[in-house]
């Protein structure tokens, strides 16, 4: 199942309800929730522990708009928006945690 | 506007940009407030710290990057930014990740200067 996070983790809680619930498969992290993926946060080691239960991926334009693409953390995998649709179709379904 | 009363507004910026539309709208107040010559201080806690980040590109999300517009308060007698430090060290991030200058504070003095203000309105 590819899992849609969209809010930023220090602010709201979907992307630990996410971590806690998904068994594994694939995340993909947009808009404020892209700042989950990048070094030097405080919660850097929440979304680096779950690189050994799901694939990450972060949807670079929202990166680049917030001025951190050059801190992505390693072992996270961007994609553009043709990516973002790829990821959709290849999955069987998808859970937006809104 | 020279006989009205001028009072202390501090802004509080809690939101990154972008992912919702509180930042902007935060920015189009303080601009209009400036406008009335008032005192105006704006904060920035917790995830609004980001609305100062130094790179911001938006052409692939289609939106208005409205970043440099911090970089113009100064030419509206806005001069007073305030950053908690206790957030910004959460997120990575220094007083050089910031593309304006600023007053990094602890959250413990900003309760203080909270407290000082006429008006407090929180985005």
């Amino acid at each position: 199942m590819l899992h849609i996070v969209n809010k930023s983790s220090p602010d709201r809680n979907t992307l630990d309800s996410c971590l806690r619930v998904a068994n594994g498969g694939t995340i993909l992290l947009i808009e404020d929730a892209v700042y989950a993926a990048t070094r030097g946060n405080e919660e850097e080691g929440k979304l680096r522990d779950a690189l050994s239960r799901f694939k990450v991926y972060v949807l670079a334009p929202d990166l680049e708009a917030r001025g951190m693409a050059d801190r992505i953390m390693e072992g996270v995998t961007t994609v553009d928006y043709g990516g973002f649709v790829d990821l959709v179709t290849e999955h069987k379904n998808c859970q937006s945690w809104l | 506007m020279s006989e009205g009363t001028v009072k202390k507004f501090m802004f509080v910026n809690r939101k990154a940009p972008y992912g919702t539309i509180y930042a902007l709208e935060s920015l189009e107040v303080v601009l209009i407030t400036a406008a009335f010559d008032q005192d105006v201080s704006l904060v920035f806690m917790d995830d609004g710290v980001f609305q100062l980040k130094k790179g911001q590109q938006t052409k692939g999300i289609e939106n208005k990057n409205f970043s440099p517009t911090y970089r113009a308060l100064d030419g509206y007698d806005i001069e007073k930014l305030y950053v908690e430090e206790e957030a910004l060290a959460a997120r990575g991030l220094t007083e050089d990740d910031l593309l304006v200058d600023v007053t990094v504070m602890s959250r413990a003095e900003l309760g203080k200067l909270m407290d000082e203000m006429d008006v407090v309105l929180s985005f």
